[in-house]
């Protein structure tokens, strides 16, 4: 007798459903955490796949930099609004206005978000937030739980992270204390666009092949916007690009692409040589241990 | 371009694995090799890898350097905590789970092994099977893993001596037959040079069996429990209420092992009530047929009370047994020992029940198998013990269905996670 068996994508949508059940079961006030990207938009199919026919049992929050991409922001509120999710938009910009941030020049705000985070965790009262984080992303995710502790302060303790056995996770925590839930800890980004594709989810159109004007800084390409102005001796050129992440505009850098849709960009990435943060993040390449220091500080 | 890799992409399935050994085994450089080899590494994590090396005075390209995450770890050297990697081939996906070796980190290994269909043990070939591979050995065991590779590594400093190599096999194979694990396999390999991990190398010709990588893309994913009989237990109840849906209740839960089917008689545990299935449910899909460990969503012919803990199985199959006392290793994870006098929380298949430890009746030595008489359970021990639970539970023995025999036990005032478990009596 022989039994179907499940291929690794229908594998790993089942485990991340099963995370989102288990933190609806169990959680008193869970939020999950909502960019617009790529991964938070796999993750928003995710917890709409878990609670059909039923509603998502927990509201989104974003934390905007207010360096992001107008059409991020655009596609957010569109996709939230078509779900019936309630969205939470709380502001870097707020923060720094208050006092709360002291933002140094040409600093990326990716690393200001923490202060707006857990500031937002606090107002709400939130026990639980998801986070669309992959483990193959950063060395520092590649040992993080995925159901990760953070204490009073919302710090990551990397040496005593709690047992995780088997799928039997312990949601438990006291008042103060917060969870960080990462559904998709186990997918690579080949496995996020092979969802996209399979399930025909819609993303922001810099996702795709598009013409940008670009300067090249520091050996990245870097879009030029209303925060990036070119420096004397840089020439600006219009190039056919596409963005593998979507963070702070400043600091975020597209690769040089045709791929025009997610199969295209599936056939891309299988091939691709360079890694995901690596080739779009600048502020990743400052230092071996630089996701270690913001995580344990209470970054995503 | 476009029917070029989707295809076999969509058909890969998922192997998950564990390796463990110690810093001196090159179990680092082991999965650095694999990774490299199957090109699953990028060329500006290489850069960064380069950097390092030479940063420590070292020559060339260090691999294990890859797998050493924590800031902590680089700078004492060793590995501390699970990390988790991941590859792809053709055939499969992979995703291995990095354990350290060292005894202090047991509770690690458990951690890894824990969801592994295979696990990978290193031996130098210079030194053979030492205390800690036949305690590795015996972890895996325990966890129910039913694959073991014995990578018997650095053959290059053994002259690639086919006779050191059978030597080590002579050796290690009765400890391992009497563990009881179906499948066992050795390989001789050099990481350093990569023989006989992806690519054969030119160094072992003697040996005819597969290579690493050629074993992890054909065993089957044992972990696959579709052939066990069919158990739903409940983790949600879905009752939208709403004007379109006024009497609409599903019951959500990922499927631990078998198949259902729509129509299929089905009891309810512990209540024993019976119904049928009406519907089920993935999303907005309509399944006629679903299997583990697929997350789903089933309705019933009947209008029956069924919460969150309750468990759906199939009235075809054995059922499982509803019991408030059962039999169990333990492996104690918590720096603070166990206490006899107190209460625990029991979780175990979504139902989260309180448990007292009736009696603690021996610890395993992992090194020599022995048992040994104990007043008490520590860090990296493992105790067996009966156990007794306030409200039934719905248990199997582990090495029958790994899913409704796991367990784990959580202090209620630290909210730690001090122990997970194993049924073995039920």
């Amino acid at each position: 007798m022989t039994f179907n068996r499940l291929t690794h994508l229908e594998a790993l949508e089942s485990e991340a459903i099963h995370i989102m059940r288990e933190v609806a079961a169990e959680c008193r006030n869970p939020v999950l955490l909502f960019s617009g990207g790529k991964d938070s938009i796999v993750m928003l199919r995710l917890a709409e796949k878990a609670f059909l026919p039923g509603r998502i049992p927990f509201p989104l929050l974003h934390i905007d930099t207010e360096h992001n991409f107008p059409e991020v922001i655009k596609f957010r509120d569109k996709l939230a609004n078509k779900l019936k999710v309630k969205l939470i938009v709380r502001s870097v910009q707020d923060s720094i206005d208050a006092g709360r941030i002291i933002e140094k020049p040409n600093q990326s705000r990716n690393t200001l978000q923490t202060t707006t985070l857990l500031d937002a965790i606090e107002e709400f009262g939130f026990d639980t937030c998801f986070g669309g984080a992959r483990r193959d992303e950063e060395k520092a995710r590649a040992k993080e739980r995925i159901f990760s502790f953070r204490d009073e302060f919302g710090q990551w303790d990397p040496r005593n992270q709690r047992p995780e056995l088997w799928d039997l996770y312990n949601t438990r925590v006291h008042p103060g204390e917060h969870m960080r839930v990462f559904p998709i800890s186990n997918w690579t980004e080949l496995d996020v666009w092979q969802y996209i594709h399979n399930e025909q989810l819609e993303v922001p159109a810099l996702y795709y092949a598009h013409e940008r004007e670009v300067i090249e800084r520091n050996g990245s390409l870097l879009p030029v916007s209303h925060l990036v102005r070119p420096k004397p001796g840089e020439l600006t050129q219009r190039i056919t690009v596409r963005f593998r992440t979507v963070g702070d505009m400043s600091c975020t850098c597209p690769v040089i692409s045709e791929a025009e849709n997610a199969n295209e960009i599936i056939l891309e990435t299988a091939m691709t040589r360079i890694t995901e943060r690596g080739a779009t993040r600048m502020d990743d390449k400052t230092s071996d241990a630089s996701m270690e220091l913001r995580k344990k500080e209470g970054y995503f | 371009m476009t029917a070029l890799n989707t295809p076999p992409l969509k058909t890969m399935e998922l192997l998950r694995f564990s390796t463990a050994g110690s810093v001196d085994d090159g179990k680092s450089t082991l999965i650095g090799r694999l990774l490299y080899d199957a090109k699953s590494i990028f060329e500006d994590t290489l850069d960064a890898i380069a950097r390092t090396t030479m940063k420590k005075g070292q020559e060339g390209l260090n691999l294990a350097l890859l797998t050493d995450g924590l800031q902590a770890e680089r700078e004492q050297g060793i590995t501390i905590d699970v990390a988790y990697r991941y590859f792809a081939t053709p055939r499969r996906k992979f995703i291995i789970a990095d354990t350290p070796g060292h005894e202090q980190y047991t509770r690690n290994m458990v951690t890894g092994a824990s969801t592994s269909d295979l696990a990978i043990i290193l031996v130098d070939a210079r030194k053979g099977p030492l205390i800690q591979s036949r305690r590795h050995a015996y972890l895996s065991s325990l966890l129910g893993i039913r694959h073991l590779v014995i990578a018997v590594n650095k053959m290059d400093t053994a002259n690639y001596s086919d006779k050191r190599f059978k030597e080590i096999q002579h050796d290690f194979e009765p400890f391992l037959k009497r563990l009881g694990i179906p499948h066992l396999y050795f390989i001789p390999m050099s990481a350093l040079h990569g023989d006989m991990v992806v690519e054969r190398g030119e160094n072992l010709d003697w040996y005819k069996g597969p290579t690493l990588l050629d074993l992890l893309e054909t065993v089957p994913v044992s972990l696959s429990t579709a052939h066990l009989p069919a158990r739903l237990p409940v983790q949600l109840v879905c009752r939208p209420q709403t004007p379109e849906l006024p009497d609409f209740r599903g019951y959500m839960g990922r499927i631990e092992s078998g198949t259902l089917k729509t129509g299929e008689a089905v009891t309810i545990l512990p209540s024993g009530q019976r119904s049928r299935i009406r519907n089920l449910y993935l999303g907005e899909k309509e399944l006629s047929e679903a299997i583990a460990p697929q997350s789903i969503q089933v309705t019933l012919e009947d209008e029956i009370d069924i919460s969150r803990g309750d468990m759906i199985v199939s009235s075809q199959d054995s059922l499982p047994k509803t019991v408030r006392k059962f039999e169990a290793k333990v492996c104690w994870l918590s720096e603070t020992p166990l206490d006899l006098r107190r209460k625990y929380l029991l979780k175990h298949a979504n139902r989260t029940v309180k448990a007292i430890v009736e009696s603690l009746d021996y610890l395993v030595d992992i090194n020599s198998l022995e048992q040994k008489p104990a007043l008490t359970v520590e860090v990296n021990d493992i105790a067996h013990i009966h156990l007794k639970v306030l409200q039934p539970v719905m248990a199997e023995p582990y090495h029958e269905n790994r899913k409704l025999g796991a367990f784990i036990l959580i202090d209620e005032s630290s909210n730690m996670t001090v122990a997970g478990g194993m049924i073995e009596k039920a």
